[in-house]
């Protein structure tokens, strides 16, 4: 598949922003000593991290104006849901932050259901790719999982460098936590880095043109030109470039956030840079995770003429 | 329940195209505007096709066949492109079969190509939504025309006969005695899609003769008396 930034953006900047309401959440729940700033400071980052990811998304629509439309099948589509579950985790996590600015005991309770519509919106993330069954790179329930450790993973890092800013004594553990959750995230992309690499494909040239014969070679492909389908569906980057970007990933985006906070940094600046380098890295892990999905039409798509 | 589909016979095409250039004609001349024509003359052209004809080579040389391959969308039964529209723009409809797209209710987030796992819907830059093949929708139910052009474009346009348009589910049309008769079948069965559109797969016609057919005054190679028929039985390829 072709990466699309849009995209990219959307899945990345959105899950920071719910893996950071959920630490967020979890302290207040926990009932540990956090400055009000944390809260407000991490409120705003949660809303703008997600509405910077919606604003992405519309790139991604040749009619961003009809947009609206895209709540009506909820019932069979899970980007219907993705949709409907990013507007209520906006609604109510500002919520959740105004409750917070004029220090309503009730707070929590709005936290509850915020934290909720998080969860619900990792889910239908990770289920827009995992439903696609010809996609087998992405119809996994790891899919799920992924987005959700990752998200959370670098929620954590961003909330551990607010602390750092806002409540210095909280810096340590969320910085261990975050160290955790990255560890998991990449135990869990590990697996699936494992799994896509056994992966054997259902669909072959053979079932595509529906001929049984080992020797099939593509001699045209209806076009001289670019299509839709050429663009859409092919990454166009050399293998070279996929062989590299994959440690690349793997060390930005998880070796060294947890080597930078696995100790609890004693730098407030080494937490604002783990957070950097891990959104940075989990851009090209995102890119990767969509370079790496084989679809079955560019059988079709093999040779030009 | 009517499923309408078209059968296209692999053992007739010869990959003239001219299916594919009748189709943009009828589409692009349509109401929903024209279709995508970038650079038709320049080096690098690009365009929205509906319907497309690709050609593979099948065998090692010198026993290869040359198949050509025409590639449009196949109306699967239970079509993976439909539910994971967000808008309810790409439907199928209950009267025929045919899988649609709402032209004004689409917004162009592409999800439904990437679930199609045929690459037969190709989203239109200008207008910047998802298109397919609509059966020509637009002229098989109008009265105005003679009975006989109330057929898809491509369908009309075959020199070879190649492709043939009709109700699936019934087992009296053209279209499913020419799958049961020829061993019609599906494209990637294995993805659970259900198409409605078959191909029928090549095939060498034979002609046995024995040696004392050629002796009678029926003789089916037409030819004078042999003076040294035959002693024993011989194939005849075409």
């Amino acid at each position: 598949m072709r990466p699309a930034f849009s995209i990219i953006f959307l899945t990345t900047l959105i899950g920071a922003g719910q893996g950071l309401f959920l630490v967020l959440y979890a302290t207040e729940m926990l009932h540990l000593e956090a400055a009000p700033s944390f809260y407000l400071t991490g409120g705003i980052l949660v809303l703008l991290s997600c509405l910077l990811g919606l604003l992405a998304s519309f790139f991604h629509l040749g009619h961003p104006s009809r947009s609206w439309r895209a709540i009506h099948m909820w019932r069979t589509s899970w980007l219907s849901r993705e949709v409907l579950a990013l507007m209520a985790f906006i609604g109510s996590a500002a919520l959740y932050l105004v409750a917070h600015w004029m220090e309503m005991d009730a707070a929590w309770v709005v936290g509850s259901v915020a934290a909720a519509f998080s969860v619900a919106l990792f889910v239908c993330t990770g289920m827009v790719y995992a439903a696609i069954k010809v996609m087998k790179e992405w119809a996994t329930p790891l899919t799920v999982v992924n987005f959700l450790l990752m998200g959370c993973a670098s929620g954590a890092t961003l909330a551990s460098a607010l602390a750092a800013v806002s409540t210095p004594s909280l810096a340590s553990p969320l910085a261990r936590v975050a160290a955790l959750l990255t560890l998991l995230a990449l135990l869990g992309r590990l697996t699936s880095l494992r799994r896509n690499a056994r992966l054997k494909p259902d669909t072959t040239l053979q079932s595509a043109l529906g001929i049984r014969h080992p020797r099939i070679a593509q001699k045209a492909q209806g076009a001289m030109g670019g299509t839709f389908n050429t663009r859409e569906f092919f990454h166009g980057k050399s293998p070279d470039f996929l062989r590299l970007i994959k440690p690349a990933f793997l060390l930005l985006a998880f070796l060294v956030p947890l080597l930078l906070l696995a100790p609890g940094p004693s730098l407030p600046a080494l937490s604002g840079l783990a957070f950097v380098l891990q959104y940075c890295g989990l851009l090209a892990e995102r890119w990767f995770f969509f370079a790496e999905a084989r679809h079955p039409q560019n059988l079709y798509y093999q040779t030009i003429s | 329940m009517t499923q309408l589909a078209l059968v296209i016979d692999l053992n007739v095409c010869v990959g003239c195209h001219a299916c594919v250039t009748s189709c943009k004609q009828w589409n692009t001349s349509g109401s929903a505007g024209p279709l995508l024509d970038d650079r038709p003359y320049a080096t690098d052209p690009s365009g929205t096709f509906f319907n497309r004809v690709q050609t593979f080579e099948v065998g090692d040389f010198p026993k290869t066949q040359t198949v050509h391959f025409p590639k449009s969308c196949l109306h699967c039964e239970d079509p993976p492109c439909v539910p994971v529209c967000p808008t309810g723009a790409s439907y199928k409809r209950k009267e025929d079969g045919i899988v649609l797209v709402d032209y004004d209710k689409c917004i162009g987030c592409k999800y439904c190509a990437w679930a199609c796992p045929y690459g037969v819907r190709e989203f239109d830059e200008h207008r910047k939504v998802m298109t397919k093949c609509t059966l020509c929708v637009d002229r098989i139910y109008d009265a105005s025309l003679p009975e006989t052009e109330r057929k898809p474009s491509c369908v009309l346009a075959c020199p070879a006969g190649a492709r043939i348009f009709g109700d699936v589910h019934d087992p009296e049309s053209e279209a499913s005695q020419a799958i049961s008769l020829n061993a019609g079948y599906t494209l990637m069965p294995e993805c659970g899609t259900k198409p409605a559109n078959h191909y029928l797969p090549r095939r060498n016609t034979k002609l046995t003769i024995r040696a004392d057919q050629l002796l009678r005054s029926d003789n089916p190679l037409k030819t004078d008396l042999p003076e040294n028929p035959p002693a024993s039985t011989e194939d005849f390829t075409t």
